[in-house]
């Protein structure tokens, strides 16, 4: 087994990539939660200037895209590969919406997981020598995922208290050779240097615990972060101290529970270092969101105004960021089949 | 790590936070019966017009068709069902929304592949076992009829 290999699921690096630039974009929901002055843009016009909610969705991603491109001061042709993702049936907030980019395109679907995996795929690219700079990009709309996975957003409807809400966001980031190499490159002059390092991943793997509601994802989505974060410790001989915090995606205030309960009996106490990017994005009193917030955009966008910038500042010196997703679709669902949950983790350092 | 699927059914079931069924029978009550009430004045008032019975209850059923329309177009309705459920859904004035909705919705996609053919997405359900229902209760009082009942 190669020596970057650990375990069964994780991998760290030996040159470990670094996080050049974060560009998050927001609706205006978003904008109005607890986090709402940490991204960089919050739009206010939830169609973006468009004319369908699908292009409203693209838009996020290339804006993000160039924000990111801005901010870390590379050219456009610096960029080998865009790995993005969306919830999207045939990805086409992806497909669209890096078209005007010209990026040489890896489209990856992991549900809400996909930050995480794409991240990783990132990651294994840059540190195998196969680009120099890569960006990492995924993206959800309230309204296309209303649209496609449940009802038109006008029709009159109760969501349960244990729905979450799909964010309106996309988050977006560019890693970059992490060796001295890249210091010579310039790529770690912008901004006083990287905001963090991918130190390693763990690839979560699909756990299906015979859930079937698909308005209480989090309880689908709640053993495969539990599997996940096992997987990491247990590949890398580590415990949950090891870590400043430990961020979920989206498993929203059941899924937190479960997981929380789960990984006690497990003989793992991670309260006080738990974070769920779903939980914080919204302000589940005054906003009605119920559950918390969900979707790709959620913990990429939160990873990109809030986590990176906290490891940046020093806060939290290493962090596993575990993005969740529910693999589910309209067509598996009707056809009574459960909803399979993964996460897929990253552990992220401060320079 | 084995966890055992049918215990953790049971857990998740007392993690998973409910509406309380009582209340919500009571919203349902006051919406729906508000609703009902809504109808009732305007049929008063069609029959104080001088209409017939029928054609006021069909002008009736066509004011409420209109309002849902209205409330729906305006992002309305979803609040009055968000408090009502049942109360809000059930009468024309839901069926209407859940017409409308996916008109509104499916704009995007083209008058004959989004309208045309995603106008029914909820409601069609309704209409086709609605149509089946008749039918079958149709084909009793036929054979009801003949058997001398």
């Amino acid at each position: 087994m190669g020596e970057k290999q650990k375990g069964r699921a994780s991998i760290l690096f030996k040159e470990p990539p670094v996080i050049t630039a974060a560009a998050s974009v927001v609706g205006k929901k978003e904008g109005e939660g607890p986090l709402g002055t940490c991204f960089d843009q919050v739009e206010m016009d939830s169609m973006l200037g468009k004319k369908t909610w699908e292009e409203a969705e693209s838009e996020l991603q290339t804006r993000a895209a160039r924000m990111a491109l801005k901010k870390s001061g590379l050219k456009k042709e610096d960029i080998r590969y865009y790995f993005g993702g969306d919830l999207l049936a045939q990805l086409i907030a992806t497909s669209f919406g890096a078209m005007n980019l010209e990026f040489p395109l890896f489209g990856i679907y992991g549900a809400c997981s996909t930050m995480g995996e794409a991240m990783g795929l990132g990651a294994m690219t840059v540190e195998g020598g196969f680009a120099d700079h890569v960006m990492v990009a995924a993206s959800s709309h309230f309204a296309s995922a209303e649209k496609q996975f449940r009802f038109p957003l006008e029709y009159g409807n109760q969501r349960p208290y244990s729905a979450t809400w799909t964010v309106t966001g996309c988050g977006n980031v560019i890693l970059s050779k992490g060796s001295a190499a890249g210091k010579e490159a310039g790529t770690w002059k912008k901004d006083g240097g990287p905001l963090a390092k991918i130190a390693g991943i763990t690839t979560g793997k699909i756990v299906d615990m015979n859930q079937k509601d698909s308005m209480n994802m989090g309880a689908a989505m709640a053993m495969a972060a539990l599997d996940t974060i096992l997987a990491n410790f247990r590949d890398l001989g580590v415990d949950g101290t090891w870590y400043d915090k430990i961020i979920t995606g989206d498993l929203g205030q059941v899924g937190k529970r479960l997981l929380l309960d789960y990984l006690l009996a497990a003989g793992h106490d991670i309260r006080e270092r738990y974070m769920d990017c779903g939980i914080e994005i919204f302000d589940e009193e005054t906003q009605d969101t119920h559950a918390g917030g969900s979707g790709c955009g959620c913990s990429a966008s939160v990873l990109c105004g809030y986590v990176l910038p906290n490891i940046k500042a020093g806060k939290w010196k290493r962090v596993l960021f575990l993005p969740t997703g529910a693999l589910l679709s309209t067509v598996s669902f009707n056809e009574g089949r459960s909803i399979p949950g993964i996460a897929h983790g990253v552990i992220l350092e401060g320079i | 790590m084995e966890i055992d699927k049918k215990e953790y059914d049971e857990y998740v079931k007392t993690v998973t936070p409910t509406h309380s069924t009582w209340k919500n029978v009571g919203r349902a009550f006051l919406v729906g019966g508000g609703i009902c009430l809504l109808g009732q004045v305007l049929t008063g008032l069609f029959l104080n017009w001088g209409m017939e019975k029928e054609e006021a209850s069909a002008w009736t059923t066509l004011c409420l068709i209109a309002g849902s329309v209205i409330l729906t177009g305006l992002n309305l309705y979803p609040r009055l069902v968000k408090f009502g459920g049942a109360g809000a859904l059930v009468p024309i004035t839901g069926f209407a929304n859940s017409v409308v909705a996916p008109a509104i919705e499916y704009k995007a996609e083209g008058h004959v592949f989004g309208v045309g053919c995603k106008i029914f997405t909820i409601a069609g359900p309704v209409i086709l076992f609605g149509i089946f229902a008749s039918w079958a209760l149709g084909l009793v009082s036929l054979i009801g009829r003949m058997m001398g009942f």
